[in-house]
């Protein structure tokens, strides 16, 4: 079967003022799959993801060349509709980091952006969106509880939740497991195998065992560079680069 | 062996504290003071006549007059007019400073902002009389530009560099997730802003009004210096005011230690205390509030 690529790095290369971080990826993420990036610290892997909804753009020294496809057209262009993109590429950060508002208002956020108005509309979106984030029977009777109340691992869903409350896409998540126990992990995982049904989905993870248990494809980055891409269980039972297996052995013993 | 450090630490710890129990001391004496002087008044001048009396003249041959209202309602104009002023150009220059300007700029600005607050308010008053108020009698065909307006306008100047500087605080103050989250959401930059970061930012930006209102309240030079100094009730906004810490500054070098005037002026301090004090206690509340709000 063929897949359909859904974001294409082609020939991208990325520049914190003169260091050079990403160095002529050449990479395709499949639709409605999930995708791991691994590779050991600060070789790259938060740079290549935040190209990807150019939050990158924040940064006044970065520098970036080469194309990066989505939907087959280049989001580096200089009409590119940045905040249009973003309402499609969606992004959950490292550390849970709702807004200081209620749980309501933190997934109703988007929706407001955007100038819904009607309220029974946004009510219904917020209950689908913290449904879909396996959160609503925990926060149901409290919805206007501030936000920084919920525990670390529900305060990780409700910002999954409020990304997905626009419809996104493809949905980002930069180590989304690194500050929360197993049990709540195990939650985001299983979340995130039902998620990719309707959505593409791009994680980074330092833990090999995350990646191995949920991604369909794995990208191991060294210093920037794209070092070996695959499926995943090719991957990790039969690494083609010596590299990567060191990577790999190194972090599972 | 005795232990020195111990020691040490026992004697900073002594000295730290001594020096605030001494600061607590002296302001519990200074509202003594205040309150045993100026609660004698209220054994001649009923408190009906002193609050709500429109008329000042303690002075007057035959029958003073001891209402403080209308300059009660001086200190309320001017401090009303100068943070109409200083508010929305506080939290304008706040939100600049602190989300769009480049760092240089920033940095270029900030100390002269910080400059502005250290002007003796004697020479802003100066400037007041000498270029403003020429001004704006010109711009309003007024025959005296010494009035409310006038002073809100100097007294606002005054007030503006506490406004800027404690909200550029709070604003930077707050965590950058807040900004990436938003606007990886699809937020514009003023969407960001309006819908995050102030809402974020409200009680520490309260409380940084607050704390200008309390200088504004306060303020004494600068409006004496262009306020006019009427008694009169003032009706407009054009109007020359004598607010309550201008008519302390004007008649205390005139009265006879211990005359009843000489008290009523100490009343006057006291209200003046009381309500600084007020709204110092409650910003320093939301100032509290603010700062244990993102400890997470
Ligand atoms: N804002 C920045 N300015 C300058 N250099 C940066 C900036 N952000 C990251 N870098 C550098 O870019 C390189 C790649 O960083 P990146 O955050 O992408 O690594 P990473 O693979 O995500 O690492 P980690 O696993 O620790 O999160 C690092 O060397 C880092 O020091
Ligand atoms: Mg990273």
């Amino acid at each position: 079967m063929q897949e359909e690529i859904k974001i294409e790095f082609k020939d991208t290369n990325f520049w914190y003022n003169s260091k050079q971080i990403l160095v002529g990826i050449n990479l395709k993420i499949y639709s409605n799959k999930i995708t791991a990036l691994i590779g050991p610290s600060g070789c790259g892997k938060s740079t290549l993801l935040r190209c990807i909804n150019r939050m990158n753009d924040l940064i006044p020294i970065s520098k970036i060349d080469g194309k990066l496809l989505y939907n087959n057209e280049n989001i580096y262009e200089k009409d590119t509709d940045v905040i249009e993109l973003r309402k499609e590429i969606g992004m959950v950060f490292q550390k849970p980091n709702p807004f200081p508002m209620s749980i309501f208002d933190n997934v109703a956020y988007g929706l407001r952006i955007q100038n819904m108005k009607d309220k029974n509309k946004i009510k219904q979106i917020v209950k689908e969106s913290l449904e879909k984030a396996d959160l609503w029977d925990e926060v149901k009777d409290r919805l206007n509880l501030s936000a920084f109340r919920l525990s670390g691992g529900q305060q990780q869903r409700l910002c999954i939740a409020r990304s997905l409350a626009i419809n996104p896409e493809v949905v980002l998540l930069d180590e989304p497991c690194s500050a929360l126990d197993p049990l709540a992990t195990a939650k985001i995982e299983s979340l995130l195998r039902k998620l990719k049904n309707e959505r593409t989905i791009i994680i980074v993870t330092h833990n090999m065992h995350q990646a191995k248990r949920i991604s369909d494809y794995t990208c191991y980055l060294l210093n920037g560079k794209v070092i070996e891409y695959s499926g995943t269980a090719e991957m990790f039972d039969n690494p083609k680069n010596k590299l990567t297996k060191d990577y790999i052995n190194g972090e599972f013993g | 062996m005795p232990n020195y450090r111990n020691i040490k630490e026992k004697l900073i710890e002594l000295l730290l504290s001594t020096a605030s129990i001494t600061a607590l001391l002296i302001l519990i004496g200074i509202f003594v003071f205040l309150f045993i002087t100026g609660i004698r008044t209220f054994t001649e001048i009923s408190p009906t006549e002193f609050f709500l009396g429109n008329e000042w003249n303690p002075t007057a041959y035959g029958e003073p007059k001891w209402g403080i209202l209308s300059l009660v309602i001086g200190t309320i104009i001017v401090t009303f007019g100068s943070l109409v002023i200083a508010i929305p150009l506080g939290i304008a220059s706040a939100v600049y400073l602190s989300e769009i300007a480049k760092p240089k700029i920033r940095e270029t600005i900030k100390p002269v902002i910080e400059m502005i607050a250290g002007i003796p308010s004697v020479v802003l008053g100066l400037i007041g009389i000498l270029f403003l108020s020429p001004l704006i009698a010109k711009i309003f065909g007024l025959s005296s530009g010494l009035n409310a307006f006038t002073s809100s306008i100097i007294v606002g100047v005054m007030v503006l560099p506490t406004i800027i500087s404690i909200s550029e605080d709070v604003l930077t103050s707050l965590p950058n997730e807040f900004r990436e989250s938003s606007l990886a959401l699809g937020a514009t930059k003023w969407q960001m802003i309006r819908m995050t970061l102030l809402p974020a930012a409200l009680s520490g930006i309260v409380a940084a009004i607050m704390l200008g209102l309390g200088r504004a309240v306060g303020e004494t030079m600068g409006v004496l210096m262009v306020a006019g100094n009427s008694r009169a009730m003032p009706i407009s906004f054009f109007d020359p005011i004598r607010p309550m810490t201008a008519n302390i500054a004007i008649e205390i070098k005139e009265v006879v230690k211990g005359s009843l005037h000489y008290e009523a002026l100490f009343a006057i301090g006291l209200v003046l205390f009381v309500m600084t004090f007020v709204v110092n206690f409650i910003s320093d509340i939301i100032i509290e509030k603010q700062v244990r709000k993102y400890k997470w």
